[in-house]
């Protein structure tokens, strides 16, 4: 990436006035990325912005209130650090942010598929239009847009909504176009037992291991989970499908109007559970009732943090 | 050595049907997309190109399991005193496990060590155990996240199964490694597979030269415990960790799990379910105070587990099969390889 200098030149000159910035480096294989916590000028130098930076690192900012963090955001995940401004979860003085202009990031799970597994990547080479992929004595190309995350064919902010530092050119916000809920919309067309019975068969197979929860930015209960409750017993401990679904029920209740739909959720499943869908309905609903966006505007109230006596698209019942 | 059979590939389901038709089978196949043990069911396809996303460890160690079923009843003469009746709950059946592999198998030997000790057998892991046949399938080719050759294990370990499946071409050589394997292979659907044996070796050879070298981690127990109130050192390893429990639920070898009674009106269940210590619950005590309060803890106390703590009180065996589970389904890739090693080099800063 042509602004990674830049960028890592920016981080080093604020680096002494902070305890942390976090970015991403390679992994364990030439297809992964993983979070880079940097704390000495040596470290900057491991830092890597790919196709490959996934990980929304606004989720580690509410456990590190207190110390001045900085944190290199893509587009999507300087939306999750908005709305973490927004409940004042995060202190603004405290967090430096780094911005680039972000062309998407990858989905793991639609190269598996396409490659049938991504267990012996030997090399992985990119550029904005593919992925050259090395494994078992094969080289195959994938053309990148078919990898790219669902979320970031619709993405309209390419660019971090709020930065400190920008490196590179910004790619600038996309179109008028509003968010795609085609895909729940052609879900909610199927009948109920039809939305209830793909849910029971998807939701089997989940282990409970909160991934999806703890992956989430905005899910900061954290050690103190309804799921998880003992007294009171929100959720049985019986391996029950309908409990799992509560769960994500609860969950995506929590997050109304607070999601920024990141996806961060589905990408953490160990099992490929497409739970972000709940995510994307209790928003669609948010924005016909209170046309509101979430983590866009810093100022802004979230709507269901805020009460007016009169709501303009809620039809009082009456009597 | 014990049997040697030959099965045709095309015969697979033929057999694991024959198999189905006295015993519960459980065999890998996609559910979405990942590929998970399920109930054999000769109609879905099944999938054993490579390792599964989750392991077999359900089918000896449920995700939830019923222990008890109570009813409370109150005495007629006297309604301040409750009485409860307890009726047990032992699983029934035997059970065949088609397409593990050598480490996923494995983990349930660092079961049996905590389950079926000498002072103390847990009767619901000990049936199971007993009721369940293992069909194991050598592996070809390592991944890039497998380490079963760090922690003494090799492709083609049999320790834990009864049979040990070589995939060769157009079939697979089997051959036995118990009783229970043996009478696995008596079906007329195989041959004779002495003819095939020196092949099935010959996969099994080039799996473990494709490995690379494994570092020395017989120094990891103390290395691990040098670093044991070094938090520096753990805050470090899991500043990415999320303290989600994917690791220790898709771990062959992790067996930790929870007691929940949950009871409406007079009836009521005692549930064992998973359990995790990744989670802040998990060692919460009654009077609120969490004796590992962070991620670190919790983290240190994974890694510490495996390869130092269980070691010391069991003969020395690392308790990781070096699946690499933990590894590729981290949501934010934290490398359990990397952090035993760094112990390892760990040097205490001195003065």
């Amino acid at each position: 990436m042509k602004f990674q200098e830049e960028l890592k030149k920016c981080i080093s000159d604020v680096m002494p006035e902070l305890d942390v910035v976090i970015g991403w480096c390679a992994s364990f294989d030439p297809l992964h990325a993983t979070p880079h916590f940097m704390r000495r000028k040596e470290d900057i130098d491991k830092l890597e912005i790919s196709p490959l930076s996934v990980h929304n690192l606004a989720t580690y900012l509410p456990g590190l209130r207190g110390k001045k963090v900085g944190i290199v955001v893509k587009g999507c995940d300087s939306r999750s650090v908005v709305e973490l401004l927004q409940e004042n979860l995060i202190d603004r003085k405290d967090v430096t942010i780094f911005g680039f202009p972000c062309t998407g990031v990858v989905d793991q799970s639609k190269i598996k598929k396409a490659l049938g597994h991504t267990g012996n990547v030997e090399s992985c080479e990119m550029s904005d239009t593919a992925l050259v992929i090395k494994m078992d004595d094969k080289t195959q190309t994938l053309a990148m847009a078919e990898m790219l995350a669902d979320k970031c064919s619709s993405c309209r902010y390419p660019d971090a909504v709020i930065s400190d530092y920008f490196a590179g050119e910004k790619i600038g916000n996309k179109g008028e176009k509003d968010v795609d809920y085609a895909a729940v919309e052609a879900f909610e067309k199927l009948s109920v037992p039809e939305r209830f019975g793909y849910w029971l068969k998807e939701l089997d197979r989940c282990i409970r291991c909160y991934a999806c929860r703890n992956a989430c930015p905005l899910c900061v209960c954290r050690d103190h989970c309804a799921a998880e409750s003992r007294d009171p017993h929100w959720l049985s401990q019986e391996n029950n499908v309908r409990d799992k679904l509560m769960f994500q029920v609860i969950h995506a209740y929590h997050l109304a109007g607070r999601c920024t739909e990141c996806g961060e959720c589905q990408r953490a499943c160990p099992v490929d559970i497409p739970v972000l869908m709940f995510k994307q309905k209790m928003n669609q609903e948010i924005r016909e009732i209170f046309q509101y966006e979430a983590g866009v505007d810093p100022e802004a109230t979230p709507p269901l943090l805020s009460f007016k006596m009169e709501e303009e698209n809620i039809t009082e019942k009456v009597w | 050595m014990g049997l040697v059979k030959y099965l045709k590939s095309a015969d697979l389901t033929p057999w694991l049907e024959e198999l189905a038709q006295e015993n519960k089978v459980f065999a890998p196949r996609y559910e979405g997309d990942a590929v998970i043990f399920a109930p054999f069911d000769p109609k879905q396809e099944i999938s054993i190109k490579h390792a599964a996303t989750m392991p077999p460890k359900k089918t000896v160690f449920p995700q939830s399991e019923k222990l008890v079923d109570f009813t409370y009843s109150k005495d007629p003469e006297d309604l301040s005193r409750v009485m409860i009746e307890g009726k047990e709950v032992l699983p029934e059946g035997t059970a065949v496990v088609f397409g593990g592999r050598p480490c996923d198998v494995r983990g349930f030997t660092m079961f049996d060590r905590v389950y079926l000790a000498e002072k103390t057998t847990d009767v619901y892991y000990k049936a199971r155990r007993d009721n369940t046949s293992f069909i194991t399938l050598a592996c070809e080719k390592p991944e890039t996240t497998c380490f079963c050759h760090w922690v003494g294990s090799s492709p083609y370990d049999a320790t834990g199964s009864d049979v040990l499946a070589t995939p060769i071409e157009d079939g697979y050589v089997l051959e036995s490694f118990s009783p229970k394997g043996q009478k696995l292979l008596t079906s007329k659907l195989l041959e004779n597979g002495d003819r095939w044996i020196s092949k099935g070796q010959e996969v099994n050879e080039n799996a473990v030269e494709s490995l690379t070298d494994a570092p020395d981690l017989s120094r990891a127990p103390q290395k691990l415990l040098d670093v044991f109130d070094n938090m520096n050192f753990w805050e470090k390893a899991a500043a990415k960790c999320l303290s989600c429990g994917a690791c220790a639920y898709l771990c062959p070898s992790c067996y930790c799990f929870n007691i929940t009674d949950e009871t409406t009106g007079m009836k009521g269940t005692r549930f064992r379910s998973w359990d995790n210590c990744m989670s802040a619950q998990f060692t919460m005590e009654a009077s609120g105070h969490n004796p590992r309060p962070t991620k670190a803890h919790r983290l240190k106390n994974r890694v510490g587990h495996k390869f130092s703590y269980y070691p010391g009180i069991h003969d020395g065996v690392i308790s990781c099969c070096g699946c690499g589970r933990c590894i590729k389904s981290c949501p934010v890739g934290i490398d359990i390889r990397e952090i035993v090693q760094e112990a390892i080099n760990h040097e205490p800063a001195i003065g």
